[in-house]
């Protein structure tokens, strides 16, 4: 298979049918339109109409954040009123600062415990990732399909389905409950992602350019630093941050995999605030928006690569 | 002249043996087989010894645990509420990420705008969106509630999550919530595969915008909707934040499905050799969903051997 192919993907099959149709399109298409001005003056008019719909659906998307971020800003009698008032009476900023002293949990160490967890995670999963999309790309060999396949599944198995397997394992092996085998499962289950979408990006670079760099007298080392790093950059970027993202938010598995308070995600901690008959909501509120917030930034980086890394391909 | 060399290239690299490979790979290849392959038999293992609540390992035990699964009583009620919360959610998902995604490749003022809305709920932390449900959905401060009733959709607040059903199906509606996004962007990357000038070709040959989208455009997004199906139906499948924050507090098994009832397994009961049994169970379901996708998708061709 050629490099071509599968830059493009299956972008490409659907179109065989296409050709004897277009013909049509072309003749009528040349032919000037009497209504032309008027189908444009209505064509803007609705475009406005679909704007209208599309603040809509943004509000719809948007409600339950408004509400947290509403919420982050009411003092705690304010948020437990009946019946409730959707705005704060006054915007008080307290809750940001009096979150990190509460008894329902020692929240600057979740913090602490999830930015660890989570740059571990990542630089584990790239510098294990980063070869093996390298080589998979650059070269044939036979147990690649295996190796690719295998890949594949692990993106498609998730740490709660393998919950008490990792739970004995960690346990056998004295790291359960640490932060370090959060690291371990982070880092595992991200792999996939990390390694199929810098593996596309390699595979896009041209052979021939590595193989000028070594007539030049680079090694393998050199090469891959010097030239497929600036090229394949994007790819890797978008690794890191899916990566960064995907255990900044892990929940599931630190649920089951660490007891500890202090070594707990924010995530977990976060539901330490409901209580069965008291809640503090402001707080709930107020951790969310710190941990939103920096993801969604991340997140909107990476955008438009994203359907290519998380279905492997089967999507352009 | 190229083609030579390619084929050149290509016999040296078949040639390359797995032991040259290896090096590259082993540092995968040991996170995946320790972190991953090994759990799964340590599972499999597991589901066939008796454990102690203390985690003490008393020995063989045949199938006594996967016995006591499909003995369990709440057993048909949570099969029922798993199969009807994946094909649920995923179901209503891809309907309204078909319309989204439609609506989305429009061209209008505001597009960019919105497609970075919409993406908030994907990136945000599942469990940090379902609890503002939790908060909103309150029968007494609840700001949803208090929406509903000033809308006029309802008399009065209603407890949603103070009941296994209506606290279920509120559940599946903020798992469809938070599913939309994906699939509206994998539907979205698909629609733009259908060629621009067959859409006008069967304008022009007469057919209405509904006929061009089933007979034209939507036979285009099968291969988008299989991905973004399996994807779901995994993802759905193996949720747990959700249920657990919004129905956890539910007494019984009437709003759990089999991943929630594995989580109460370990925690709440400490049985982890019957949750193993249990994760066995849900572990060949997935695997069973990944050969239909391996099967219908056939993600594997994109690997030049």
């Amino acid at each position: 298979m050629t490099r071509s192919t599968q830059a493009e993907g299956f972008a490409t099959a659907p179109q065989g049918n296409v050709t004897q149709t277009s013909h049509k399109y072309v003749t009528k298409q040349n032919l000037p339109s009497p209504n032309a001005t008027k189908r444009l003056k209505s064509g803007e008019a609705g475009r406005w109409g679909l704007t209208i719909v599309g603040v809509i659906v943004a509000l719809v998307f948007l409600v339950p954040y408004l509400i947290m971020l509403s919420g982050a800003f009411k003092s705690r009698q304010e948020i437990l009123r009946v019946p409730p008032d959707y705005l704060p009476s006054d915007w008080r900023f307290s809750n940001f600062v009096n979150m990190w002293s509460t008894p329902e949990t020692p929240l600057p160490q979740n913090l602490y415990s999830t930015v660890i967890i989570s740059l571990g995670g990542t630089a584990l999963a790239l510098v294990v990732a980063l070869p093996a999309a390298y080589y998979t790309a650059r070269h044939s060999f036979r147990l690649k399909l295996p190796f690719m396949l295998l890949v594949l599944i692990t993106q498609m198995l998730q740490p709660t389905v393998l919950a008490s397997g990792l739970f004995r394992e960690f346990v056998t092996l004295d790291i359960n409950d640490t932060r370090f085998a959060m690291i371990l499962v982070n880092a595992a289950f991200n792999l996939s992602f990390a390694i199929w979408i810098m593996h596309s990006f390699f595979a896009t670079v041209p052979k021939e350019i590595e193989e000028a760099a070594w007539i030049d007298g680079c090694n393998r080392g050199q090469s891959m630093v010097r030239i497929m790093l600036p090229l394949v950059w994007p790819g890797i970027v978008t690794a890191i941050i899916f990566t960064f993202i995907a255990c900044w938010n892990e929940f599931a598995a630190s649920l089951i995999l660490l007891p500890t308070d202090t070594n707990q995600p924010l995530t977990v901690a976060l539901t330490k605030f409901i209580g069965q008959y008291e809640s503090a909501w402001q707080y709930v509120f107020a951790v969310s928006i710190i941990g939103i917030l920096p993801v969604v930034a991340l997140f909107a980086m990476i955008e438009k690569h994203l359907v290519s890394g998380l279905t492997a391909g089967g999507v352009k | 002249m190229t083609t030579t060399r390619n084929k050149a290239l290509k016999r040296h690299a078949r040639r390359q043996t797995t032991l040259q490979a290896l090096p590259w790979l082993a540092p995968a290849l040991i996170l995946i087989g320790g972190v991953v392959i090994f759990p799964v038999g340590f599972m499999i293992y597991t589901s066939f010894r008796d454990l102690s609540r203390f985690g003490k390992d008393r020995g063989w035990t045949g199938f006594d645990n996967y016995v006591r699964v499909f003995g369990l009583d709440p057993l048909p009620t949570v099969l029922t509420n798993t199969v009807v919360w994946t094909f649920g959610v995923v179901l209503v998902t891809v309907v309204i990420s078909l319309a989204l995604a439609q609506f989305l490749n429009k061209n209008f003022p505001g597009r960019k705008t919105l497609r970075m809305i919409i993406i908030v709920p994907w990136a945000a932390s599942v469990v940090m969106t379902s609890t503002v449900f939790v908060y909103g959905l309150d029968p007494f401060y609840g700001i949803i509630n208090k929406f509903l009733v000033d809308l006029g959709l309802m008399d009065e607040p209603y407890g949603f999550l103070k009941n296994a059903t209506s606290g279920f199906l509120s559940a599946m509606a903020v798992a469809v919530f938070v599913s939309v996004p994906f699939t509206t962007f994998v539907v979205l990357a698909g629609l733009q595969t259908v060629p621009h000038d067959v859409l006008e070709a069967a304008q022009i040959d007469g057919a209405g915008k509904v006929q061009t989208y089933w007979q034209v455009v939507f036979p285009m997004l099968r291969p988008a909707l299989a991905v973004a199906a399996i994807i779901n139906i995994i993802n759905v499948f193996n949720s747990l934040p959700i249920l657990k924050t919004m129905t956890g507090s539910i007494p019984g098994y009437d709003a759990d499905t089999t991943t929630t009832l594995m989580f109460k397994l370990i925690q709440s009961d400490r049985q982890i050799d019957t949750a193993s049994a249990l994760s066995v169970v849900n572990f060949v379901v997935i695997l069973v969903v990944i050969g239909i996708y391996l099967k219908v998708v056939k993600p594997m061709r994109e690997v030049n051997a």
